[in-house]
């Protein structure tokens, strides 16, 4: 069977910080021998990834990889992998440094929802001009047009401006003209993270009988695990712009997360300070912060949903301090708070100068599937903060374990409690008898 | 279904994608595949433009109305600068008809990348089709301005002072000037919207650009009354030729030399061709810098 997307050795080479001078002043400075644009450093620890010269770098290196008509692959990795830049090359929005990629097909590639929607046009022409943008025909999309607005739930508001539109009526519009574009290829970003859950349980049972009813090809990037796993036959994962496994999508996603890769910079599950730049005052300041695997004591930043996390905080007092507690503000990334929990029950009364650790233990199964960021804060009850409430680390809870994870779309709440259940039968009547 | 009609619709789509060889791939199947795109697009921007402005379409006949008494006050009377024995009004506002054209397109085609720099991020399609498709859209705003100007003909017809200015058969022709107008503003709008994607501070130069190419235009002023010296300095300017293309279609009266006119349409196709080939260059990489 030929291979409905075929790529070789495709390569992209990026220029860090601005590409090029962005205004005509830095030119002419460039022609003087001055450099008046400031770049930032390559990122460290990837060697690898440095390009030809110090200030370009490999977003993506050597990629090759085949998909077979009607497959569904999954695109792993974390933020800054180069999946993006993949799917901007398929999509023909940019243009590889290297190699080449073939796609047999009509390919249409959802980066976004709703691209090009206009405010002031109305549900209808919308849907016709986010169709042509994504590549349909005007026939094409009139033929499909009741189907789309009977899946966008929009009803009677076809014929307003969508700028009167609520965000969700939004989303769903959008979400129903992508649902039906029925390409041969299709490329789709993590475009499923918006919208309420019962809507994109639709989108993705809408995209399942895309691949396995009409046997089109898509090639989906998420950071949603279960959505890859239910969805897709295949996943790669891409690290530091190369391709660094791919096989049956458990393996790949076992093989992510236990490899516990920071999501960014601050979040390799652990951050520290040294000198005076660090969080707090001349009496304690924050030295250490680590996010712990309790089992094998590493720092990590992807967490499984039935394991303990234990958080470290090691903090050094300047001065004798009294009555002084720690908190922790488990947030997502919404910033809504999921819960906040205190040392005060823990601490001595006084503490002289010295190194101290204050730790706790998030219970597994307590959180749900999502990215989480976590605030230290310390004060004295009643008093003043030392430390005022600062966002410092970030992770993620993905996997196995929980009781959401056994359904393909996010699960709502900040938490995810596993709370125990029982289901028996009792052969009662309806109703009480009063008889007797 | 969509699958059998692409099986049986002859040539599959096939789509290489491999660092672009040369300097110029225009994909012309690809722009013929997006035609829908087009006509979406100057539906789109005809509706909105409309929706937005308080005065709406009345915007567009006020204007150029506007314009031309402030033109008829300033140089028609403080200035005396003569009008060719037409009458000023007229004069003016058919200097403005095709002069508000392109200047229109060029504030809006030649913000193509900067625009739209979002769009472009989202979703492939040819880039080409936003600056044409602007172009054809602005060609309503051109109608609703050609309101004002029969107006003022007819009512200096029906009074009979008209002076030189006559109704005469090449009023039917009127749209070759102005095809030429848009051609022109196209290859220039392209040219800017290359620049100003790699340099955003050009777009305060495009203002000024606008202003001092008005003055090198004949709209304010007849050939005329140009110095026989100078006048090839006028005629070097490819914008005259279609300015005063347009006096001789509605006005029937004007001068064009047939060497300037000609001189005009290679300038004019020499900087579409060459504008296709700067925009297809920036449209390439500029996407890595927004």
């Amino acid at each position: 069977m030929t291979p409905i997307i075929e790529v070789e050795n495709l390569s992209k080479l990026y220029q860090l910080g601005v590409i090029g001078p962005s205004s005509l002043r830095e030119t002419v400075g460039g022609w003087l021998g001055k450099h008046p644009i400031a770049k930032p450093k390559p990122p460290t620890g990837s060697e690898h990834r440095a390009g030809p010269t110090p200030d370009t770098f490999w977003a993506l290196k050597d990629v090759s990889f085949k998909v077979n008509p009607g497959e569904a692959v999954g695109v792993i990795g974390r933020n800054g992998a180069g999946k993006s830049t993949l799917l901007k090359i398929l999509s023909r929005i940019t243009e590889p440094t290297k190699g080449r990629a073939v796609l047999r097909g009509r390919v249409v590639s959802l980066l976004e929802v709703g691209t090009g929607f206009h405010p002031e046009l109305t549900g209808r022409e919308n849907i016709f001009l986010n169709g042509v943008i994504l590549g349909m025909k005007r026939s094409e999309i009139a033929r499909k047009f009741d189907e789309i607005v009977d899946f966008s739930e929009i009803g009677s508001f076809i014929d307003t401006p969508v700028k009167r539109y609520s965000s969700g009526m939004y989303v769903r519009l959008a979400f129903a003209v992508a649902a039906h574009l029925e390409p041969e290829i299709l490329i789709v970003d993590e475009v499923l993270a918006v919208g309420d859950a019962m809507f994109q349980q639709k989108c993705l049972g809408k995209m399942g009988e895309v691949t396995s009813k009409q046997g089109h090809t898509v090639l989906f990037v998420s950071h949603n695990m279960s959505a890859i796993r239910g969805l897709c036959e295949r996943a790669l994962l891409i690290h530091d712009g190369q391709l660094t496994m791919q096989g049956a999508p458990g393996e790949v996603i076992t093989h992510y997360l236990s490899a516990g890769m920071p999501k960014d910079e601050n979040s390799r599950g652990e951050i520290s300070w040294t000198g005076d730049d660090a969080p707090g005052n001349d009496e304690i300041r924050l030295r250490h912060l680590r996010l712990l695997n309790p089992e094998n004591d590493t720092p990590q930043s992807v967490f499984q949903a039935d394991k303990p996390i234990r958080c470290e905080i090691h903090y050094e007092v300047k001065k004798r301090v009294r009555g002084n507690r720690f908190h922790l503000l488990l947030q997502t990334q919404e910033g809504e708070v999921a819960f906040m929990a205190t040392d005060h029950l823990f601490q001595e009364e006084q503490q002289s100068p010295g190194r101290y650790l204050t730790s706790c233990i998030i219970p597994g199964g307590l959180l749900n599937r999502r990215p989480y960021v976590v605030a230290v804060g310390c004060g004295i009850p009643g008093e003043r903060w030392i430390i005022p409430d600062s966002d410092l680390l970030s992770f993620s809870v993905s996997g196995a374990g929980n009781q959401s994870s056994h359904f393909p779309e996010k699960w709502p709440g900040t938490l995810c409690p596993t709370i125990e259940w029982k289901v028996e039968r009792t052969d009662e009547p309806l109703l009480p008898t009063t008889s007797r | 279904m969509l699958v059998m009609e692409a099986v049986s619709d002859g040539p599959k789509y096939e789509v290489v994608i491999e660092p672009t060889q040369g300097w110029l791939r225009l994909d012309w199947k690809a722009l013929w595949e997006y035609r829908d795109l087009f006509t979406m697009l100057v539906q789109r921007d005809c509706t909105t433009r409309y929706k937005q402005t308080l005065l709406g379409p009345l915007w567009f006949v006020l204007q150029p109305v506007l314009t031309t008494l402030v033109f008829v006050i300033v140089f028609g009377r403080f200035a005396g600068i003569p009008t060719d024995g037409i009458p000023g009004p007229l004069f003016y506002l058919c200097g403005l008809l095709g002069w508000n054209y392109f200047t229109q397109n060029l504030t809006n085609a030649g913000a193509t990348f900067v625009n739209n720099a979002h769009l472009f991020g989202k979703v492939y399609f040819p880039r080409l089709i936003v600056p044409a498709s602007v172009v054809a859209a602005n060609v309503v705003a051109f109608a609703l301005q050609l309101i004002p100007f029969i107006a003022f003909f007819a009512y200096f017809y029906f009074t009979g002072k008209l002076g030189e200015a006559s109704l005469t058969w090449r009023a039917l022709l009127f749209p070759l000037p102005l095809l030429h107008t848009a051609l022109l503003s196209l290859g220039v709008g392209l040219w800017m919207s290359a620049a100003t994607a790699k340099y955003r501070d050009l777009i305060h130069l495009t203002q000024y650009l606008i202003q001092i190419w008005m003055f090198a235009t004949p709209i304010i002023y007849p050939i005329s009354k140009v110095p026989a010296r100078w006048e090839w300095l006028v005629w070097a300017n490819p914008m005259s030729a279609p300015t005063e293309a347009f006096r001789i279609c509605l006005l029937g009266h004007g001068s064009l030399p047939p060497m300037a006119l000609g001189i005009s349409v290679v300038v004019t196709l020499l900087l579409l061709a060459t504008g296709i080939v700067a925009f297809g260059k920036v449209e390439r990489t500029v996407i890595d810098s927004v």
